[in-house]
């Protein structure tokens, strides 16, 4: 059977690479999205932290013998930390300034991480068993899916219900939306507002973390996959616009499709579909296509 | 500062810079030197004059690296051809980039920016003519116009001199025009700027073009002195050099940018074959020391410095201390 002249086998793969990739997209930069509501900043340390979760759950399973399950709840945790320290120590200091600065400090935050663990682990990548519950494939009949990526898409998907349901739906989620639209306000009602705001960096951590982990068994950990995979993420970011966090899923989804689409039909432009599109987008609705400013 | 001292060491900056290869400085290095001046001298005057923040330079520094290295070693055009044909494509894709990027402001501006320049980098990586992971090696230096050999570092260092001079102050020159006036005014107040009837976007393609021409004239020459043009030139982490450059030295200052640069490139010449990825390291915690006590950059807190010591007679340079000094943690403030 054949799809558009292309083995249907193979057109079914690349769909589902892409919905695999189209999964982090929609982890980091749903992320990215609940970050910049509250903090005004854009976090590029983004990738940083991504890549900080895959080489915990590495070292975790290598020093520690600590198992893919636990690394899932421990390496979120563990980068979770760091990022509240980067949020107390570091971002504090610039709010009420341009959002600029805040690019620029996470722009060298993520320098920072990226040298220490070139000079720890190389460039060369380390690779992570796939865990065994997971590992093989299921015959599905028209095609046959790899347990593991079915995992990751399925796995993606609960967290980013998980936040679209705390944050629309949940009181501390009304919190959240009332301190991103005035936070004085909703300080001056006795809410904890700093503290709140420390949490948000340290769950959007929390979540690159995750996606890193989830990344680590198909991807080589390596020093540079954040910074690689962050330039995407803010371009999906820019076609999505940051309003919604279900925009923010679909648009992150919807492009990993049509990457692994291009890669059928046309591989030499893989690379770049994502940033086509985003001119184009940004040509036809500068908002983006969730976006609500004009 | 008066204009009479800034004078008076930028003569004492020229002179130096006209004996420096007789004086022991390695001639070779003073002109990548010179090249990432430029380059951060470019930058800044989006940056620094206009407001805006671009996160892709590296794309016009190193897609003109790119270009000069392919006419001039695969079509055997001359050095001074091959310059220009870099800058002709640098000012076409900044036409592109810009038309594409001021649809959008501020934090999206840098990300639409980063995001195209990264479209550039794998354009450099797969396209037939440049090399691929190489890059493109072995770039002759040539005949300039066709008759001055330029294969000496020293006929090469005075050549490259001189385009940085004739660069520098066009720079200068662009940024005390009544273009440039207009630049600093919608970097003040954009608002204000089109309510007095400016087509603002106008002005900030035409600064954008300027810019990227510039940094495309910086980076063609970088390909005529080392010979290559790889692809660290158009990597983001050119892109995010080039701001270091800009923020360290002092954004919207002139001098700012050629000072940070040096001290860049000064860094990573004395650490690379010494620490190895940990210049990463030490670029990435200059970076966060400037943002968090240093938005002035080097050359900003000394005339702020200057500016507070000096006793006030005038009345304009002290309006403008005093603006500064209470507006200094405000938006205005990155531009200023």
């Amino acid at each position: 059977m054949e799809i558009f002249g292309i083995p249907h086998q193979a057109f079914l793969g690349q769909l589902m690479l892409g919905l695999v990739n189209g999964a982090f997209y929609a982890i980091l930069s749903l992320g990215l999205a609940v970050i910049f509501g509250l903090l005004d900043i854009v976090n590029f340390a983004h990738g940083a932290l991504y890549m900080l979760g895959a080489f915990a759950a590495w070292i975790a399973l290598d020093s520690f013998g600590i198992n893919y399950w636990l690394a899932l709840i421990v390496a979120p945790l563990a980068v979770g930390v760091v990022g509240v320290l980067i949020e107390r120590l570091l971002l504090k200091r610039l709010y009420g300034l341009d959002p600029l600065y805040g690019l620029l400090l996470t722009f060298g935050l993520s320098l920072i991480f990226e040298g220490v663990f070139r000079d720890r682990f190389g460039v060369s990548g380390q690779s992570y068993p796939v865990p065994e519950l997971l590992s093989g494939a299921t015959n599905l009949g028209f095609m046959i899916l790899p347990n593991y990526r079915a995992w990751v898409v399925l796995a993606s998907l609960v967290v980013c219900l998980g936040t679209w349901f705390i944050i629309e739906r949940t009181r501390l989620g009304a919190y959240l939306r009332a301190g991103t639209e005035n936070a004085r306000l909703v300080q001056a009602f006795g809410v904890n507002v700093p503290l709140m705001v420390m949490l948000t960096y340290g769950a959007g951590a929390a979540l690159a973390a995750f996606a890193g982990v989830l990344a680590a068994p198909i991807v080589q950990v390596t020093p540079l996959m954040g910074s690689n995979l962050i330039i995407v993420v803010f371009a999906v970011v820019v076609i999505g616009g940051m309003g919604s966090i279900l925009g923010s899923v679909i648009t992150g989804l919807g492009l990993g499709v049509i990457e692994g689409l291009t890669r059928v039909f046309y591989p030499e432009a893989s690379n770049v579909v994502v940033f086509v599109i985003m001119a184009i987008v940004l040509m036809l609705r500068p908002a983006g296509l969730f976006g609500k400013e004009a | 500062m008066s204009a009479r001292s800034i004078r008076l060491i930028s003569l004492l900056l020229l002179a130096l810079g006209l004996v420096a290869p007789y004086v022991g400085l390695y001639p070779v290095f003073v002109m990548k030197l010179l090249c990432f001046a430029l380059f951060a001298c470019a930058f800044n005057l989006l940056l620094g004059f206009t407001g805006l923040l671009s996160f892709g330079h590296a794309a016009f520094f190193g897609g003109a690296a790119y270009v000069t290295g392919w006419f001039i070693k695969s079509l055997g055009w001359t050095p001074e051809l091959g310059v220009l044909a870099g800058m002709v494509v640098a000012a076409l894709l900044g036409v592109v980039f810009g038309g594409v990027a001021i649809r959008r402001q501020g934090i999206y501006f840098a990300m639409v920016t980063l995001a195209l320049a990264q479209m550039v980098f794998f354009l450099c990586l797969q396209l037939p003519f440049t090399g691929g992971e190489d890059g493109l090696q072995g770039v002759p230096r040539g005949n300039l116009l066709g008759l001055l050999p330029l294969d000496s570092d020293i006929a090469m260092y005075y050549v490259v001199l001189a385009v940085f001079v004739a660069a520098y102050l066009a720079i200068q020159r662009i940024v005390t025009s009544p273009f440039g006036q207009v630049l600093k005014m919608i970097r003040e107040n954009e608002p204000r700027a089109i309510s007095l009837g400016y087509e603002v976007d106008r002005y900030k393609l035409m600064a954008f073009v300027l810019s990227a021409a510039l940094s495309g004239l910086a980076g063609s020459l970088k390909t005529v002195v080392m010979g290559f043009a790889t692809l660290s030139d158009v990597h983001w982490s050119m892109s995010g050099e080039v701001i270091l450059m800009s923020l360290l030295g002092g954004v919207g200052t002139f001098f700012g940018p050629v000072l940070g640069a040096s001290v860049v490139i000064a860094l990573q010449n004395m650490l690379a074959d010494k620490v190895g990825a940990w210049v990463t390291v030490i670029i990435g915690v200059i970076f966060v020391v400037c943002v968090l006590a240093f938005r002035r950059g080097v050359v900003g807190e000394l005339v702020e410095w200057l500016d507070r010591r000096r006793p006030r007679k005038t009345t304009a340079p002290t309006a403008r201390a005093d603006h500064e000094a209470h507006s200094g943690e405000t938006r205005a403030d990155i531009t200023a």
